[in-house]
């Protein structure tokens, strides 16, 4: 194989269909790009899954009345609930929270905040922390139980369940995912259609080569490759216009976005070496799909 | 060189086959001249044996090669032992004389080095040096054919296909291609020709198959195009 012969055709052919090749890169880029944010969101997702489920539990906050009376969970009514929990094979741990610690956390969660200020010991309740036992990776089972056990129970005001807050963040991130990929995927249609329409447009320009080329006994390789190369080539350079969109839209979007959620812990932060990682997973993504396009459109429309 | 055996090649979209039980057989280094009225099957004869379409009916032999039971993958290298010339020329408009006829080298993946020395042989066989950077629409039509027959044997094929290479050609000029043809036939490349064209069938007094409505109606050595045609 004449590499140069290569080469050549491939250039004439790419500078032939401007208009059409920059259709085809901005199409491929712009789909590529939408997979790039499912993708980091996903591992978002993933990382925030991971950070919550060590760190989840389950809290039984006490009435007003147990909570003054008791600040070290020695007196009957909170003794018997902590017993009962600790006796559960479910439960990992269990740690008490007085009025003045949940007073002190709470000052430092909204500081600066004047719900801070407004905020008496008093008016908050004491709360036993109950951290659940990971089974294959699920706490759920746990999780039901204890509600089951404390609801009612005297001296309990509520259960609250941190994991029901943070799945309405996962919803959340779920559904930015799922739009995503469904943009990405329409997207993604179009820009196989295009792939393939400039590629037939492509052939058809260079009907009179080709038509040479099979007459003088070109092997398929020699006809159809040129028409391969321009196709994976825009995949590619598609692929990188989407990292550098992804990259752009790190640092111009989501980094102010996300920046004082991140820098709490509350969600992880999407990571310049992320960014890197899901683009560098594009590069082939964008080549082997045009390739596979271009290669399909030769067999069925083209014939060389 | 080429056989021919009973064949028949029926298109979908007519009744009566373009070629009806075809049998023919041409030499090494032979001449031939394939005439007949248009739609007579002539340019279907020749795509048959360059394998841009497989018979109905019958075996075609070029060579050593079953052309119709060919793969495909093997095509080119039916391909590379046929050289073929066309009425319209089919050159490549955006690429220099010289350009054109290494293209035909450069796809079948000669050497740069191999292509150097070739190339400007065969535009002197086939009287077009010193022209080798002129663009094709810089020539006359008899040279543009010149060009066409010089990239046709470039590759030294076994086999030269002419359809109508005079057909868009003056008769002074026709005349020169006849020569060339001619001079190439000298050098042992058999040379089938399909032509309308009286007056060098005549002068050339070669081999003869007519086709008529898909059926061979003579076959005739040093023939002349027909009385009364």
């Amino acid at each position: 194989m004449r590499t140069d012969f290569v080469v050549r055709e491939v250039a004439t052919g790419l500078r032939r269909n401007v208009t059409m090749t920059a259709a085809m890169v901005l199409t491929t880029a712009i789909s590529l790009l939408m997979v790039g944010t499912g993708l980091l969101a996903v591992k978002t997702i993933d990382a925030t899954e991971a950070i919550y489920s060590d760190r989840l539990e389950i809290r039984v906050a006490l009435t007003q009345d147990v909570s003054t009376a008791d600040t070290d969970c020695t007196q009957p009514i909170c003794a018997g609930l902590r017993s009962t929990l600790e006796n559960s094979p479910l439960v990992a741990g269990v740690t008490y929270e007085n009025q003045q610690e949940a007073y002190e956390r709470f000052q430092e969660l909204f500081a600066g905040q004047s719900v801070a200020e407004l905020a008496r010991p008093q008016s908050l309740p004491a709360t036993l922390r109950v951290k659940l036992v990971d089974q294959d990776g699920s706490t759920e089972a746990g999780a039901a139980a204890v509600k089951q056990a404390m609801e009612n129970q005297v001296g309990v005001r509520t259960v609250i369940d941190q994991r029901d807050v943070v799945a309405k963040l996962f919803d959340f991130l779920g559904g930015v995912r799922n739009v995503t990929f469904a943009l990405a995927l329409v997207q993604a249609v179009a820009a196989l259609m295009l792939i393939s329409n400039t590629v037939q447009v492509s052939a058809y320009t260079r009907r009179t080569e080709v038509g040479v080329m099979r007459l003088v006994g070109a092997t398929r390789w020699y006809t159809q490759l040129p028409f391969l190369v321009e196709a994976v080539i825009t995949g590619v350079v598609g692929a990188v216009l989407a990292g550098v969109g992804l990259l752009v839209g790190k640092v111009a979007f989501i980094d102010s976005l996300l920046a004082g959620i991140a820098q709490n812990g509350v969600i992880p932060p999407v990571t310049l070496a992320d960014v890197l990682t899901v683009s560098a997973y594009l590069v082939p993504i964008g080549a082997v799909i045009a390739g596979i396009t271009g290669y399909v459109t030769l067999r069925l429309y083209v014939k060389v | 060189m080429i056989r021919l055996e009973r064949v028949t090649k029926m298109y979908r979209t007519s009744t009566r086959p373009a070629l009806d039980r075809v049998s023919v057989e041409v030499g090494k280094g032979e001449f031939v001249f394939l005439i007949g009225p248009s739609g007579s099957g002539k340019s279907t004869f020749l795509r048959l044996l360059l394998r841009e379409d497989v018979p109905t009916r019958g075996k075609i032999w070029v060579t050593d090669l079953d052309v119709a039971k060919l793969p495909r993958r093997k095509v080119p290298r039916l391909r590379q032992r046929i050289g073929v010339v066309f009425q319209d020329f089919r050159l490549l408009p955006n690429k220099t004389v010289g350009e054109n006829v290494a293209f035909a080298l450069e796809v079948i993946g000669k050497s740069p080095s191999t292509i150097r020395k070739v190339v400007p042989e065969v535009l002197e066989l086939v009287g077009l040096e010193g022209k080798a950077d002129r663009m094709p629409h810089e020539l006359s039509g008899g040279e543009q054919q010149r060009v066409a027959i010089a990239r046709a044997f470039v590759n030294r094929p076994l086999v030269l296909l002419a359809d109508e290479p005079t057909g868009n050609l003056d008769p002074d000029t026709s005349q020169d291609i006849m020569l060339l043809l001619e001079r190439i036939n000298r050098t042992g490349t058999t040379v089938v020709m399909a032509t309308h064209d009286h007056s060098i069938v005549d002068s050339m007094r070669r081999r003869v198959v007519e086709l008529d409505m898909g059926r061979v109606v003579r076959d005739e050595a040093h023939a002349v195009y027909g009385v009364g045609r």
